[in-house]
């Protein structure tokens, strides 16, 4: 895109609005009318809250792994076999 | 690609394999180091540095190639310096400062223009707050890496919920 050839140049109004939508198609909440428009700043506050909850997610996952190792007496050795088995049940 | 991909054995070079990986071997280690009197306290610094692993295998298995993971590993490897540098060396002050100097240029040069096209700055400098490193970019740059880093933290997600289910049998 010639707007961006240049490092000092003003992205336009165009080029973000275009990345604006590419977040929407990312959002689950705003997927399930895929063919409607949500506002800029609709999608940029979904995008905000949606990032949180990811973090939170992390953050407890974080601890409900924590709590599994100060229970579990062993862990079981990383090998090949353990990632694929973990791996498959993931789309 | 997805039904294929639930037959077949994953691709190792991916970077949901890469990450898993990388945080198997993390939690192996702190699993190695865990001290033997289990109190809270030892389970909520374990929780600190499981949350730092997710991070950080997921920062490196990305590598350098986006400006959010160039940003989160300086800041792990900057807290883990923490602990042998009590006072701020110069290097991190001189990094730090010239951080300060971009996010003041950006802010100069991009004030009005940002304001009627993204529907109100407050969202944007939220999200800036939120994407790593999101200070000192500039919007569209901002824009592409929150759409990487958010991709990147649902695999994260799932991963870490395939782990737990997986280590969770009594």
């Amino acid at each position: 895109m010639s707007g961006r050839t240049t490092r000092a140049s003003q992205p336009t109004e165009d080029e973000i609005k275009e990345l604006i939508l590419k977040l929407q198609a990312l959002l689950p909440q705003l997927n399930h009318r895929p063919n409607t428009k949500a506002s800029a700043s609709t999608i940029l506050e979904e995008t905000c809250s949606y990032i949180k909850r990811l973090h939170k997610e992390v953050g407890d996952l974080s601890q409900r792994l924590s709590q599994l190792l100060h229970d579990s007496a062993e862990f079981v050795e990383v090998d090949e076999e353990l990632i694929t088995r973990l791996l498959s049940n993931i789309n | 690609m997805n039904s294929r991909s639930l037959l077949l054995s994953p691709n190792p070079n991916s970077l949901k394999s890469r990450f898993t990986k990388g945080l198997l071997r993390a939690l192996s280690i702190i699993n190695k180091h865990r001290q033997q009197p289990r109190s809270s306290r030892e389970i909520r610094r374990r929780h600190r540095l499981i949350k730092a692993a997710a991070y950080g295998s997921m920062a490196s298995s990305v590598g350098n190639r986006r400006a959010w993971s160039r940003a989160l590993l300086w800041k792990i490897r900057n807290q883990t310096r923490k602990g042998y540098a009590p006072t701020r060396n110069i290097g991190s002050s001189t990094r730090q400062l010239s951080m300060k100097k971009r996010i003041c240029d950006l802010q100069k040069g991009n004030n009005s223009k940002d304001r009627v096209e993204v529907g109100g700055l407050g969202q944007v400098d939220k999200l800036r707050r939120l994407v790593p490193g999101g200070q000192v970019m500039d919007t569209c740059s901002l824009l592409e890496e929150t759409a990487h880093y958010m991709k990147c933290l649902a695999t994260q997600v799932k991963v870490m919920t395939r782990i737990v289910e997986v280590y969770n049998i009594p």
